[in-house]
């Protein structure tokens, strides 16, 4: 998952509100367990991933993260023993003991799985198309070297992967007869002193751009002014924030699994709903100078 | 004139080596000097870089002696940080060296890094970026850089806070011949408009040389040579031929003097003495705009059965360009093909669909037998803690290795890893076809001087043998055909005498200086045509 610049209002947003915006979308997703609220969320946050041209790479994010969440939707009914529509017992099932699979469990399953996905879509949606060098800026007078660190690792990942697929691709050409070294523990240790000789040429490179300088800390970037864009994803944020904490104090979307599913649809939730994909899909409509 | 470097007796042993890798070293460096470091590999250029740059010893450690000032600091009171500001460094690899992810910032974060005003830094990425021709590259994402491009963005870095000192190690081995002309002409620039003072370590003295102020010569890290050009190529000539420019050693070869800093000037020579052929005339192109016949393609006419062979391959990305355009290409059995163009050309990706790692989009890609590839990277292969487990020995003895078998890879020099890896790809029965992808890089004359002999061995075996190179002077050495791919498309392919013969950048010194005269490439046969020429002379000059 790699930044990558591209014309869309995300990327053309200073990276504090598109961070921001990101961020306050995940909050949502872990606010609320509505289902109808999550489908609002789903179609807001796939609407603002093809918005800002990374689709691919959020799809790719959930598709990475779908067996964890099939996990946790699978393992949930197993492991609570509220609900009371069964639509199974399974009897005694070491570990677990006497299990009953009910209906609440397993949509309560599927619930935290979904929500799982989406923060991870939001997550994915920030590493594609938020500029981590602007978010380095903005985090290294906070914590300079674990901001530094993480903008490191980022950099790191794409070299490490095309360094992996030398190797797979140096492999691939051992020949038949050759003493193969075909152990994976072999291509792992190959991999893992590689990773180590780039982390050191990268290191020797930050020693000489003079990253260690005390100075370093107090620099800042460029003040620009706010664009159209940095406004919108700002406000939005904002609304998201507002819409959460009073969508979750006043109970507007009221959702208890347990002991029988209780998903009240009322005016307020499908108007929350509505406001969250709004919030999520609106900052896209505007695409006047998203070039740079 | 001040000094910007100045070594006085030092001497350094990285952390666990036998043997250091300086010994003694005592050299002064001017300010607006242009100084070129040659010598063998592992001869210690790359550590005396790191020394200037304040890595050695506060960076690797190890056992240091001597002292070494940068610009009034002493290294080992100031570390690689604080010598930034005096001295910028930019090291072979560009990958590791590009640490942000947008052009713009990479180019800003070492300005930043001293805490310099953001209207400074705005103000230098943008003069930076115009200086180096990088302006439209700004805004782009170093993921999405060529290696030429990325070379020039890390330089960009090193150069924008105004270094008084600039420290390269081989900036040109990733690059075509045009990029890394343009590259050589550029930091003269530099060094001539901003007094820039310079420190370059390259292998392909013909690349720079004409450029430089002076020649510093490295042997097992002791300075062993250090004169102004011409003073060293004499040097080089008595004492290490290996290092002799190609120009400097067709005019020695051919008993004329003095040694040229490069074409110019051993095209003087020649005016001078009445020897300088008249350009050659452009080679004929063949029905297909292809060069005249030649023997392999009258062998393929002939009907006999090609070791390897591209039909109509076309590699088109998904929503992106295509990378092949139709590429028809066949070797024969033992023939010896260079395979050129410029960075970007599609010569790796040509080898990977020839060698199976890849498939088509559309088109065929037909074989005798198995294909050997051998990728730019020789590190790659080696993963085992000994050589011998990595090849047998049959392998090991191909490629003149067996010496080595208990040996760690990691610890052969870097035409020896190369080797190494060559015979892991030649292990087995032999191929049909072998590959080699950029396999000089990096690698220095006697390394190259090697490696030839070793694929010419193949060849003789009925090998065919493909090399993709930027490195003409060892294309005109080994190959007997040449193929120039331009967008994925071949636009020429025939005899490498006719190709690289008439051009200028893809061209080799000795045809250059001679204006592609007798398609002599390489100085030698060169020499034997100037002495024809020599002797005709006297005979017209006899009353």
């Amino acid at each position: 998952m790699i930044y990558r610049r591209r014309a869309t209002p995300l990327h053309a947003a200073r990276a504090a509100a598109g961070a921001c915006w990101c961020l306050a979308l995940a909050a949502a997703a872990l606010a609320f367990e509505h289902p109808l609220v999550l489908a609002f969320l789903a179609l807001g946050i796939g609407v603002a991933a093809v918005g800002a041209g990374a689709g691919r790479e959020v799809a790719r994010g959930c598709l990475f993260t779908l067996p964890l969440a099939l996990l946790v939707a699978f393992v949930n009914p197993f492991v609570v023993r509220d609900g009371l529509t069964v639509l199974l017992r399974l009897g005694e099932l070491p570990p677990f003991g006497q299990v009953d699979l009910t209906l609440e469990a397993l949509v309560y399953g599927a619930v935290l799985g979904v929500r799982l996905l989406l923060v991870v879509a939001c997550f994915a949606l920030l590493a594609a198309a938020v500029d981590p060098d602007e978010l380095l800026r903005l985090f290294r007078a906070v914590s300079f070297r674990s901001a530094l660190a993480a903008a490191l690792a980022v950099r790191l990942v794409p070299v490490l992967a095309r360094d992996a697929r030398r190797m797979a691709d140096a492999h691939r050409c051992r020949s038949p007869g050759a003493a193969r070294a075909e152990h994976r523990l072999a291509v792992l240790r190959a991999a893992t002193t590689s990773a180590l000789d780039r982390g050191i040429d990268v290191a020797a490179t930050l020693e000489v751009r003079g990253y260690a300088l005390p100075t370093a800390r107090r620099s800042r970037g460029p003040r620009a002014p706010w664009s159209r864009h940095d406004l919108a994803f700002a406000a939005c944020a904002v609304a998201l924030v507002t819409l959460t904490v009073v969508g979750a104090v006043l109970g507007w979307a009221h959702f208890a699994p347990y002991p029988a599913l209780d998903a009240t649809l009322t005016p307020a939730t499908w108007a929350l709903g509505a406001a969250l994909a709004l919030a999520a899909a609106l900052p896209f409509a505007d695409r006047r100078g998203v070039a740079r | 004139m001040t000094d910007v470097l100045r070594l006085d007796g030092v001497t350094y042993a990285y952390a666990g080596a036998a043997a250091p890798a300086l010994r003694d070293v005592s050299l002064q460096v001017g300010e607006g000097e242009l100084v070129v470091l040659a010598g063998g590999s592992a001869g210690g250029k790359s550590t005396l870089l790191r020394v200037a740059a304040g890595l050695v010893p506060h960076f690797h450690g190890g056992t240091f002696a001597g002292r070494a000032v940068v610009g009034g600091l002493d290294t080992r009171r100031h570390g690689p940080g604080e010598l930034a500001a005096v001295a910028a460094s930019l090291f072979q690899d560009p990958e590791t060296q590009v640490v942000l992810t947008t052009v713009r910032a990479e180019l800003a974060f070492p300005l930043e890094n001293r805490g310099a005003d953001a209207l400074v830094v705005a103000r230098a990425v943008e003069e930076v970026a115009l200086a180096l021709g990088i302006e439209r590259l700004l805004q782009r994402s170093v993921a999405e850089l060529s290696g030429g491009e990325l070379q020039r963005v890390a330089l960009g870095a090193a150069l924008v806070a105004r270094p008084a000192l600039l420290l390269l190690d081989e900036p040109t081995s990733q690059l075509d011949p045009v990029a890394g002309d343009e590259l050589l002409w550029l930091l003269r620039r530099l060094n001539e408009e901003w007094g820039t003072t310079v420190l370059l370590a390259e292998h392909r003295l013909e690349r720079c040389l004409a450029h430089a102020d002076r020649l510093v010569v490295l042997q097992d890290g002791a300075v062993v040579c250090d004169d102004e050009p011409r003073g060293a190529l004499r040097w080089c000539a008595e004492h290490a031929p290996v290092l002799e420019t190609p120009a400097a050693r067709l005019l020695r070869r051919a008993g004329l003097g003095p040694p040229p800093r490069g074409v110019r000037e051993a095209r003087a020579t020649l005016r001078a003495q009445g020897l300088l052929p008249v350009p050659a005339p452009p080679v004929q192109p063949g029905p297909t705009g292809r060069s005249v016949a030649s023997p392999w393609r009258r062998r393929r006419r002939s009907g006999a059965p090609s070791a390897l062979a591209a039909r109509g391959v076309w590699q088109e990305l998904r929503g992106g360009p295509a990378i092949l355009r139709g590429v028809d290409l066949a070797l024969q059995p033992g023939e010896r093909v260079a395979l050129l163009g410029r960075n970007g050309a599609g010569k790796s990706t040509l080898l990977r669909h020839l060698a199976g790692l890849d498939r088509p989009t559309r088109g065929r890609v037909e074989a005798a037998g198995r294909v050997a590839l051998l990728l730019q990277n020789p590190g790659d292969y080696l993963l085992a803690e000994r050589a011998g487990e990595e090849a047998s020995a049959q392998a090991l003895r191909l490629v003149g290795l067996d010496h080595v078998a208990q040996r760690d890879p990691r610890d052969l020099s870097g035409g020896e890893r190369q080797r190494l890896a060559l015979a892991v790809v030649l292990d087995g029965p032999p191929p049909a076809a072998l590959l080699l992808d950029e396999p000089t890089r990096g690698m220095d004359r006697g390394a190259k001087a090697v490696l030839i002999d070793h694929l010419r061995r193949l060849a003789a075996r009925e090998t065919a043998v493909l090399v993709a190179t930027h490195d003409v002077e060892f294309a005109a050495a080994l190959a007997e055909r040449a193929v120039l791919l331009a967008d994925g498309v071949v636009i020429a392919d025939g005899a490498v005498a006719e190709l690289l013969s008439g051009g200028w950048h893809f061209s080799t010194e000795t045809a250059r200086v001679l204006n592609g005269a007798g398609r002599a490439l390489t100085p030698d046969e060169g020499a034997a045509l100037l002495r024809g020429n020599l002797s005709m002379l006297e005979v017209s000059s006899e009353p």
